[in-house]
């Protein structure tokens, strides 16, 4: 047993040393904190430095009138077209709106000359505007009272609340389930991409250096093996704990830096548009603090480690058997589908279904396998899942990983001492049969 | 005895690799084991090894079955050899020590203790990937020997040394070999074998073809041949003799014995002159195991 501890010890010392993992650890967490301080910075300057725009409107029917706003201005003089467009050319205007005479029924033959292609955004704002306004005139005509009409305009806001089984109620906010879904499982994702790898990579250089032959004659193939996956995947708990530590403290001090150069519901909105829908009126922003608060952290972490590990040691034994099968790293990609392509399923999975609908049932098989398990099962438990499926998905994936490991070890102690042939899946199987 | 081979059996799928192969190594002796490659050479040491597994047969380490705690006894350099690029020196040699059941206490002693008898012990710190390969090579060998096995497997030694190193390992197989250490070679290579090995089997195709000590095996197959320098008298020699050359006149003859006793021959050459020199000449363990190989076919 002790020899094993010294294959992780190894294995995990001679990562952990690398000034690669020490740069990867520390820089990997500044990034996210970065990019939101970048995307509120250049928000920030945009809102400072814009000049209005002022739109020039050539209006045929004489109806429209365009209210302008904090970035557009709209001015009305009665140009023709052909005015208008040539005050564009010469930069006195953005642009010219050009409104020509046209049934209210069905409005047509509206349009926007500028130089530059104008954006999406004030596209969509000019038609909104456009589209209230020949609302506004179709129903005056039918006779009601525009001021009526502003009384009668009104905001819905849905507030979704879970039920315990006790009955209990919990406010609990789409964006942030989805939010956290997403996070985990692309987390779980590259860390068996990443690891896996790191695995592969080590018994290929075991078994094309030779040094395997020695360390063979000192201890079972199987301990061997075992070592390298836990010695490695130790580094990965280590990076993974480093980083809940780091970013939790370097987003407490982004916060608190924007929190005091700007409103904090503008900051959350620059940094995520979707949660803009969700927030959008002043108050919201106590309520997602609250959904916040209201998720159980602690058995979302618990969870995620245990489908992290699960789901490393289950595809670590893949990728620790690939390595021994192969010669070297190019040799190495026809063995791989088996790996890929159930680690990509999940990953759609988790887009495509789970994080889209978490009960589904396509949602709950990919939770329930043991190969999509680890990604899709975090897709869905900040959602909230039924014990027993969460009962039933740890098992599975617990048998899953001794399955593959039982697997692996079979090739690996043969592939080890091959050199010169390649493998082919009949002859992986053949290895799997035999018995020793 | 140091190790005993009974029967030793193993295929791989259709393939023989080592059939009813019975084997005695002494203790603190040389053991040379011969054959061309792919005889099965490789497969034997990997099951004294316990890296595979035989089909039938048995190996007995000082009368017991192999088991776990034959590692510890056991040193083992394989045919193809390679270190950790990225481990230190130090680190590596602990390493090693430790995977072959050395305390931590006793793997630093150890590793001091070589790096000192081979005067490297400034490359501590060192990295493999930063040593020259003559270098890795010194590495490599005390990794081998730093549990002080007692049984010590060399797969092709001299196999990939440069001519320096082969000659400091050679000297040190003598010196572990006066420490007591029982060795086990393996090579093609006969000639590099001849003046170090005490007993040697060839193996050939999956089977033993003859073992002994050298100088048996070499008086077995004694060849009927004697080299005589002779200064020509009168007499005209038989035709049937094979003059290697002749200069003036001094004849070397190339004679076979053809059931003679050396002094019989002696005695008829006598007749013919003045006998200079008279050697008898052993084949080589080479041309013994060509032979040998090339009867085995015939067979």
């Amino acid at each position: 047993m002790h020899k094993v501890l010294l294959v992780i010890q190894r294995e995990y010392l001679a990562r952990v040393k690398k000034k690669s993992f020490l740069i990867a650890t520390l820089l990997t967490p500044l990034i996210f904190p970065a990019i939101l301080a970048v995307f509120v910075w250049i928000a920030v300057e945009e809102k400072e430095n814009q000049s209005l725009r002022v739109i020039e409107v050539v209006d045929e029917t004489g109806l429209f009138f365009m209210e302008s706003s904090e970035q557009y201005a709209f001015s009305s003089s009665s140009k023709t077209l052909e005015e208008a467009k040539a005050l564009v050319l010469e930069g006195e205007r953005y642009g010219a709106l050009y409104l020509p005479k046209m049934e209210l029924s069905s409005p047509q033959g509206i349009q926007f000359y500028g130089i530059e292609n104008p954006s999406t955004a004030l596209i969509s704002y000019l038609e909104a505007a456009l589209k209230r306004k020949v609302e506004d005139l179709r129903l005056y005509a039918k006779g009601i009272d525009p001021a009526v009409l502003k009384q009668i305009r009104t905001q819905v806001k849905i507030q979704s609340l879970t039920l315990g089984d006790a009955g209990e109620e919990v406010i609990s906010d789409a964006t942030v389930n989805y939010a956290l879904g997403f996070l985990a499982g692309i987390l779980i994702y590259l860390f068996i991409f990443i690891y896996g790898n790191q695995i592969m990579q080590g018994v290929i250089e075991e078994k094309s250096t030779r040094i395997v032959e020695i360390l063979v004659s000192s201890l079972r193939p199987f301990q061997l093996m075992m070592g390298k996956i836990v010695g490695i995947g130790a580094v990965g708990l280590t990076q993974f704990l480093i980083w809940v530590f780091l970013v939790g403290m370097l987003s407490t001090i982004v916060v608190g830096v924007l929190g005091m150069q700007m409103p904090q519901q503008q900051a959350m909105e620059m940094a995520n548009p979707e949660l803009m829908s969700a927030t959008s009126e002043s108050g919201d922003l106590g309520g997602l603090l609250y959904v916040i608060e209201s998720i159980d952290f602690v058995s979302l972490i618990v969870s995620f480690i245990f489908y992290f590990l699960g789901g490393y040691l289950l595809y670590g034994a893949l990728f620790a058997a690939v390595g021994a099968a192969v010669d070297a790293p190019s040799d190495a990609q026809q063995f791989m589908f088996p790996i890929t392509i159930p680690l990509l399923v999940g990953y759609m999975g988790l887009f495509v279904f789970v994080l889209q609908d978490p009960s589904s049932s396509v949602s709950f098989w990919l939770s329930i396998v043991p190969l999509t398990s680890p990604i899709a099962m975090m897709g869905r438990i900040s959602y909230g899942v039924p014990f027993w499926e969460l009962a039933l998905s740890m098992s599975l994936l617990v048998i899953g990983f001794l399955g593959t490991t039982w697997m692996a070890s079979k090739v690996y102690r043969i592939g080890i001492l091959m050199h010169g042939t390649k493998p082919t899946y009949r002859t992986l199987l053949k290895w799997i049969r035999t018995n020793h | 005895m140091m190790l005993e081979i009974n029967k030793l059996n193993k295929s791989y799928g259709s393939h023989c690799a080592l059939s009813e192969l019975d084997l005695r190594v002494q203790e603190g002796e040389i053991f040379g084991l011969l054959g061309p490659n792919g005889a099965g050479k490789t497969t034997l040491i990997r099951i004294i090894n316990q890296i595979i597994e035989q089909d039938s047969g048995e190996v007995l380490m000082d009368g017991l079955l192999l088991s776990g705690e034959s590692i510890r006894k056991i040193g083992y350099l394989p045919e193809e050899r390679g270190l950790y690029k990225k481990m230190s020196v130090w680190d590596q040699l602990i390493y090693f020590s430790r995977i072959k059941g050395l305390t931590a206490l006793e793997a630093k002693q150890r590793v001091n203790h070589w790096l000192e008898r081979f005067e490297i012990a400034s490359w501590k710190g060192k990295k493999i990937e930063d040593l020259s390969k003559g270098m890795a090579q010194k590495i490599q060998f005390i990794a081998t020997v730093i549990h002080q096995p007692r049984l010590l497997i060399l797969d092709e030694p001299f196999s990939g040394f440069d001519p320096v190193n082969a000659a400091l390992l050679k000297s040190e197989i003598i010196n572990l070999k006066k420490e007591g250490t029982t060795i086990l070679l393996s090579t093609h290579r006969m000639e590099s074998v001849e003046l170090l090995c005490d007993q040697v089997a060839m193996i050939h195709k999956s089977k033993k073809l003859l073992d002994g000590s050298i100088r048996d095996i070499k008086s077995r197959f004694r060849p009927a041949q004697i080299r005589v320098t002779l200064e020509l008298g009168n007499m005209p020699l038989p035709n049937q003799w094979e003059v290697e050359f002749t200069e003036e006149n001094r004849v070397s003859l190339l004679l076979p014995l053809q059931g003679q006793s050396p002094n019989q021959l002696l005695r008829e050459l006598m007749s013919f002159g003045e006998i200079l020199a008279f050697q008898e000449l052993f084949p080589s363990m080479e041309e013994i195991f060509i032979q040998q190989i090339n009867s085995s076919v015939d067979a």
